[in-house]
């Protein structure tokens, strides 16, 4: 018998709690397969968000910061000026965390340029909570807290992160990519390792976005969410490469 | 070699001199000298510095830090102070040392930027959400400034826990002849490696939170807390008597209001009128018992609590007091500082 696949050693045997079809256990898990790919399982240093992802510190066996709501780029800043520079640090964020309580550190962790990677979820709701709209919650989608859909007039408008902070100078590395399917998992993979690297070569901050799902607060079945957000997700999100430094390096 | 040092750069060099290398801050008056000193000095002896966007997000830079195993600090002012208080108690809920230097302005709100000691009851009851308590010092000089910034560090460290260092713009505006102590040898400094999430390859995750959702989980961590607080309690409380022997009436005042009432102890006593002063250094653990036992002395008149604020340290004074003496409070308030002849003419009035 050959073993094909296993599970990345990276990761803990701990028993996820997300909910059925939710995509952030495919996120870990492309960020474990992707750091032993680059040696850098050891001495890499996670920073949770409050939200989902909470609970993070449990499936990583590295170590690990647990963050104030929106704070993970603050203290991931601080872990950065102490540690070696050749340890990998990230954040692991979602909308409510990164977007909106977060918006302040996240724009100035970019604006410093800090030499860290910041993991993106962007399923547009408040999962933890029980589906609160969220600062990226699209125009007509229903929150518990716009229970007749998303009227910006009413609301406010949602927020393109990725777009947003690639106007800045401090950001290496911008994408948005999604995990709906397995070319688009391929590429989300791709996306994270070459963060990563980009972060390996000390050349500031990557940042991806991964356009996710929330089945549970969605009300819909795994297999719907994830065509919500291939259709209506990926046509107000598109994906794509915001801002790529090593490209215009090579200009 | 004693030198003139405005106290809030006294406390800036010896924070540098105690081992920390990283301060995270936020312009505000009247505490600007120190992030100024911190922003250039720290980079000549191989530390970092970085001027947050804000205080909240310069406390989370401070939790990061302290949970990679440094000394950081932060410091700040009375509303700043209240923004980073979320911080605070995320470094207490994860067991995290550091310093933080709050120099008292006037409230509430924005208030002005004159010296107030109206924050002793966020310094000292919690501040932010939670069972929990910082370490309060409250310095009356520049060379106390300087010695306790020194030590905070060994106490946060030994005690895993924040601590914080009280004063008003009075203190850290002023200049004094101060001496900084020796720097410290980072190398002697408390080893935090079973501890301190710094990207480890030993295999054994350390783990820098404050969540923990089961209840017993939760409720053993608020009495591991306290206990550690009785530990403090009994080791690191500090006062200091001011012509105490023979008083019969006992001002009980901190930081610059302290050096106000030891003014009007030597006026009253050079009328012949019997004062003296209880001045708590530590607000928490506060030194009730000092207090008490005063209390207790047949020929004690009365306690004046002497703040510049509506009265908030007279709380603890009158607990510790505990009914067996009159317990009076005069305030000042805005900015506004008392004279020692204000104090003079309570005590002969009031006899």
């Amino acid at each position: 018998m050959k073993i094909v696949a296993t599970k990345p050693q990276m990761l803990t045997d701990a028993h996820m709690h997300y909910c059925p079809g939710c995509t952030h256990g495919i996120v870990h898990r492309l960020i474990a397969e992707v750091l032993e790919e680059l040696g850098k399982t050891d001495n890499a240093i996670g920073i949770m968000p409050v939200g989902c992802a909470v609970f993070g510190y449990n499936y990583f066996k590295c170590d690990m910061y647990q963050a104030a709501h929106g704070r993970a780029p603050s203290v991931a800043s601080g872990v950065r000026r102490v540690v070696n520079s050749d340890n990998i640090i990230f954040s692991y964020q979602g909308d409510g965390d990164l977007a909106s309580i977060g918006m302040a550190e996240t724009v100035h962790a970019c604006m410093r340029g800090e030499n860290i990677t910041v993991i993106f979820i962007n399923n547009q709701i408040y999962g933890m909570t029980g589906g609160q709209m969220a600062p990226t919650t699209m125009p007509g989608e229903k929150a518990t807290t716009c229970i007749y859909g998303r009227d910006p007039k009413v609301y406010g408008n949602p927020v393109h992160m990725s777009e947003m902070l690639a106007t800045l100078t401090g950001p290496a590395y911008i994408e948005r990519v999604a995990c709906f399917d397995v070319p688009h998992v391929r590429q989300a993979k791709a996306a994270i390792k070459k963060a990563f690297q980009i972060q390996m070569e000390k050349k500031g901050l990557t940042f991806i976005e991964v356009l996710a799902n929330c089945p549970t607060n969605y009300h819909m079945t795994p297999l719907e969410s994830m065509n919500f957000v291939k259709t209506k997700g990926c046509e107000f999100y598109p994906l794509g490469v915001y801002k790529d430094i090593t490209k215009e390096e090579n200009k | 070699m004693k030198k003139l040092w405005k106290g809030n750069e006294a406390i800036a060099e010896a924070a540098v001199a105690a081992g920390c290398r990283y301060f995270f801050g936020y312009p505000i008056t009247p505490q600007n000298e120190i992030p100024e000193y911190m922003s250039w000095r720290l980079f000549e002896v191989g530390g970092a510095f970085i001027q947050a966007e804000s205080e909240v997000s310069a406390i989370n830079m401070v939790y990061g830090a302290a949970g990679a195993g440094a000394r950081a600090m932060t410091s700040s002012s009375s509303p700043g102070i209240s923004l980073k208080q979320e911080g605070i108690s995320y470094i207490a809920g994860a067991d995290l040392p550091c310093v933080i230097v709050n120099m008292m302005r006037s409230g509430p709100g924005l208030g002005g930027i004159q010296p107030a000691q109206g924050d002793y009851f966020q310094a000292t009851k919690g501040g932010g959400h939670g069972d929990y308590h910082c370490i309060v010092y409250a310095p009356s000089t520049v060379q106390e400034f300087v010695d306790i910034t020194y030590r905070a560090f060994d106490v946060a460290d030994e005690y895993r826990n924040p601590v914080m260092i009280i004063g008003d713009g009075m203190l850290g505006q002023m200049m004094e002849s101060a001496e900084i102590p020796p720097m410290r040898d980072l190398s002697t400094l408390p080893n935090k490696d079973s501890w301190a999430a710094c990207g480890h390859s030993d295999g054994k995750q350390r783990l820098i939170n404050s969540i923990r959702f089961e209840a017993d989980e939760l409720e053993a961590f608020n009495d591991y807390l306290f206990k550690k607080y009785e530990k403090i309690a009994e080791k690191e409380t500090r006062y200091e008597e001011y012509y105490n022997d023979d008083a019969e009436y006992i001002f009980v005042a901190y930081g610059s209001v302290a050096r106000i009432c030891k003014a009007a102890v030597m006026e009253l006593r050079s009328e012949g009128i019997k004062a003296g002063l209880i001045r708590p250094i530590t607000l928490y653990p506060y030194p009730s018992k000092i207090i008490n036992d005063t209390a207790k002395k047949p020929y004690v008149k009365k306690f004046i609590t002497v703040e510049m604020s509506k009265g908030q340290m007279v709380e603890d004074v009158r607990l510790a007091v505990n009914g067996a003496k009159p317990v009076e409070f005069y305030g000042r308030c805005g900015g506004n500082v008392m004279m020692p002849a204000d104090l003079v003419k309570l005590v002969k009035e009031g006899k």
